[in-house]
């Protein structure tokens, strides 16, 4: 059943391409033609729910940035799996489907706050989770888990308290196991050791 | 100041009117409502607009709890992040544990024992008890009936003795691993549970007297806040809320997962799509959560209770950590680098208390996700606020936010 | 009034409806046992903090059941739970809208030190933004261990020289609560 949809798709869409996946149908779209798709998958393929809007960062693979899709049919109890890969790396952009699944506006905008991917099409376009004035993208790969420094949203509270966002102290904190070295060198380690507590972080 | 104003500046209200955004009216009124409000529930906040007492623009401002989740679970192993699955909706934890694991495992292609799925069931329908009693508790004081939310504490607290005593942990459980969980039923906690049952249902019952069919109860929530089953469904509503608007639709029914095949329970759904609706929705699934609990006691499989054969996956258990050297080794592997996955992604949802609690997981192989989605049911739910408030009076979206039963810990992730 | 027959001495025996002792051991013993919260309910540890008030802990043993939302009617403000950047400010504010005197009690691991979220989005502790008089561990912290918290501060009130600090300092005062 899996390859049916997707080879149904295909059919009638003719750019989008099988996409490797270890549970449900996906499909790789490119981003001219998910306006479209999206429209159909709702209204013909009885794809009626929007469950959930996720962007990845495929660091040096081209294209960087893509937005992957889960769909959710009512009648069919199944998901499909929907990805569009962002054309540009430096302003990554892809349409919105706010008009076909009310829902995407603010798993869009949580998509653009956390990558900076933009959504063309969009009626409000602004960040969600962070304030609206903080300079990065977080889950960007370059980002690091402890954050760079910055200001804090309120001004009046900055000057008050002297308080910054700073990085967060990583010595203790979130340690993994390199997948590559020696054994005796794989132990769990902080991500980040340029810095620890003792030698600060310089500044950016 | 109209340029400088950020979004948590209380300077906004006033800047919002001096930049001339509507004429100044004396009817009118900018009003914003949290992110410290007793009815928010957390640290939502609302910018309304009001006339009079009718609101006519409601804006929710979330992330005021974003704590980073999804950058944490891509610095370090599986089931380091079960911890971070605890907070996450912090009235279910256990419900979140079991969703996360049964992500992972998927992407393993791992099937636990029945005895590790029928536990899981178990503590699901258990913290979906707790998380009902919560909502419905935190439901009756915002809209002036405290003596529910004592009962409702009361019986939390008795399920908090059993899930301390088979976690370690009053509410942060960090119960299951990936591949089993962390340790066995103790011995007589089965019975405890059964006797909860039984005194639980009379409790509800006086819950029940206390508030259906209450006037003042009815008043404030019947009629209140319907949502149509197309909106529903459009804004990717799920859980109780979803169902309330009269969607059956509830995964434990559509994709069954851990066995849930197996147990015999109705859904409840709503005809209106009310604050009423949904109240009811969540009273009756209660109920439900009692029987399948009692359907699992009844039938709890022997076995072992972790996945045995999956000796790159799941940690193996103290005793024999220290007694074999193959074991020892095998811990060791699994503690320094993490359950060793395969590379690939899935997409997997649990039915939680709240709605539907998706991981999408990217795998490059390995003891760590590439990344690592969280999708939060009260993420979506609260999405569909700005359709809904427009048009209600002020008193009422209180009592259409306690009927949400949402948790920013979850919905900021 | 006191009557004629009643001797006044330095004595804190009770002598009539007369007692003796230092305004301090008076205020001080006044202001501890009717502590209001302000319950700045964050997240997990809010739930601890409303088991606390509920039925089988019942904060009302130590005086402090009147939790009130509103800051301008609170004395200590219980921080319970994870202070992101985004909400700091705001915790700020509220706590500038306290009246003097005030306290603070940072309630579990994220806000004393920001727990075991080490990322970019919490602050690594809220003692960065307010001054904070008693920090309890936990994550969450039981119910328990939040009387004992509770406990603690009144036993710091207790010994604060509150005659000498009618005066508020000009570092106490609310700038920010003109709104």
């Amino acid at each position: 059943m899996s390859e049916e949809i997707v080879s149904r798709l295909q059919e009638r869409f003719t750019e989008i391409t099988p996409r490797e996946s270890l549970d449900w149908p996906a499909v790789n779209c490119p981003a001219r033609q998910w306006a479209d798709l999206a429209a159909a998958l709702r209204e013909e393929y009885g794809y009626r729910f929007l469950m959930d809007v996720s962007g990845v960062d495929w660091k040096e693979e081209a294209p960087r940035f893509m937005v992957v899709y889960h769909l959710f049919s009512t009648r069919k109890h199944a998901y499909l799996r929907v990805a569009v890969a962002c054309p540009e790396d430096k302003e990554p952009e892809v349409p919105s489907v706010v008009k076909v699944w009310p829902t995407a506006d603010w798993h869009e905008r949580e998509t653009y706050d956390m990558f900076g991917i933009r959504f063309r099409g969009h009626p409000e376009l602004k960040r969600i989770l962070m304030w609206e004035d903080y300079p990065f993208h977080p889950l960007r790969k370059e980002f690091p888990l402890a954050g760079w420094e910055t200001e804090l949203p309120d001004r009046e509270v900055a000057e008050q308290t002297g308080a910054k966002v700073i990085g967060a102290p990583m010595m203790g904190g979130p340690f993994v196991a390199p997948d590559e070295g020696p054994m005796s060198e794989r132990e769990p380690r902080a991500r980040d050791e340029t810095w620890t507590e003792k030698n600060p972080k310089p500044k950016k | 100041m109209a340029k400088e104003a950020t979004e948590v500046s209380y300077g906004d209200v006033l800047s919002r009117v001096s930049r001339g955004e509507g004429e100044l009216q004396p009817d009118r009124m900018a009003l914003s409502m949290g992110p410290s409000h007793p009815s928010t529930h957390g640290v939502l906040r609302l910018m309304l607009d009001l006339d009079g007492e009718t609101v006519t623009r409601c804006e929710p401002v979330v992330g005021y709890l974003h704590r980073g989740d999804e950058k944490i679970a891509e610095n370090m192993t599986y089931n380091q992040f079960v911890p971070y699955t605890d907070r996450l909706d912090y009235l279910a934890p256990l419900a979140n544990n079991v969703a996360y694991a049964l992500a992972v495992e998927k992407l393993a292609a791992l099937e636990v024992p029945p005895r590790c799925q029928a536990i899981r069931v178990l503590v699901s329908e258990m913290s979906r008890v707790s998380s009902h009693l919560m909502g419905l508790g935190a439901y009756a004081l915002d809209i002036g009936a405290m003596t529910v939310f004592l009962y409702t504490f009361t019986e939390r607290e008795k399920l908090y003795t059993l899930f301390e005593e088979l976690t370690g942990a009053r509410f942060t459980t960090s119960y299951t691993r990936i591949g089993g969980v962390a340790r066995d039923l103790p011995g007589g906690w089965l019975g405890k549970v059964d006797k909860f049952c039984d005194q639980f249902l009379p409790v509800l019952d006086d819950c029940n007297d206390l508030l259906t069919r209450n006037r003042i109860f009815l008043d404030r929530t019947e009629g209140v806040a319907e949502i149509s089953k197309e909106d529903a469904i459009g804004y990717g509503l799920t859980g109780p809320n979803l169902r309330a608007s009269g969607v059956p639709s509830d995964l434990r029914k559509d994709c069954p997962y851990s066995g849930y095949e197996h147990y015999e329970f109705d859904v409840p759904i709503g005809a209106r799509g009310d604050c009423y609706d949904r109240y009811l929705v969540r009273f009756e699934e209660m109920r439900q959560s009692i029987r399948i609990i009692r359907q699992v006691i009844q039938s709890m499989p022997d076995g072992p209770w972790y996945a045995e054969e999956a000796k790159k996956i799941f940690a193996p258990p103290k005793d024999k950590v220290m007694t074999s050297m193959e074991e020892l080794i095998q811990n060791f592997m699994i503690v320094t680098q993490g359950p060793q996955m395969p590379a690939g992604e899935v997409y997997f949802e649990a039915e939680n208390p709240k709605g539907a609690l998706g991981f999408y997981i990217v795998s490059k192989g390995g003891g760590v996700p590439y990344r690592l989605k969280i999708r939060s049911p009260s993420f979506c739910n609260l999405s569909i606020l700005p359709k809904v408030a427009r048009g209600c009076m002020i008193g009422d979206v209180v009592s259409l936010l306690g009927s949400f039963d949402f948790v920013m810990g979850e919905c900021d992730s | 009034m006191a009557e004629q027959k009643h001797e006044l001495a330095y004595d804190t025996k009770i002598e009539g409806d007369i007692v003796v002792t230092r305004a301090d051991a008076a205020i001080n013993w006044i202001r501890s046992h009717s502590m209001w919260p302000m319950p700045m309910g964050l997240a997990c540890c809010a739930i601890e903090l409303m088991a606390a008030a509920s039925s089988r802990f019942d904060i009302a043993r130590f005086g402090a059941e009147v939790m009130r939302f509103s800051p301008r009617q609170a004395d200590v403000m219980i921080v319970a739970g994870t202070v992101t950047y985004k909400m700091a400010p705001a915790v700020r504010r509220i706590y500038d809208q306290m009246a003097a005197p005030r306290w603070v009690i940072a309630m579990g691991a994220c806000a004393s030190t920001g727990g075991m979220y080490r990322s970019y989005a919490v602050m690594q502790g809220v003692d960065r933004i307010v001054p904070v008089d008693v920090y309890v561990s936990g994550c969450p912290p039981r119910p328990e261990a939040l009387l004992d918290g509770l406990l603690k501060l009144q036993k710091k009130v207790a010994g604060e020289r509150s005659v000498q600090q009618l005066r508020v300092p000009e570092s106490a005062q609310a700038p920010h609560s003109s709104l």
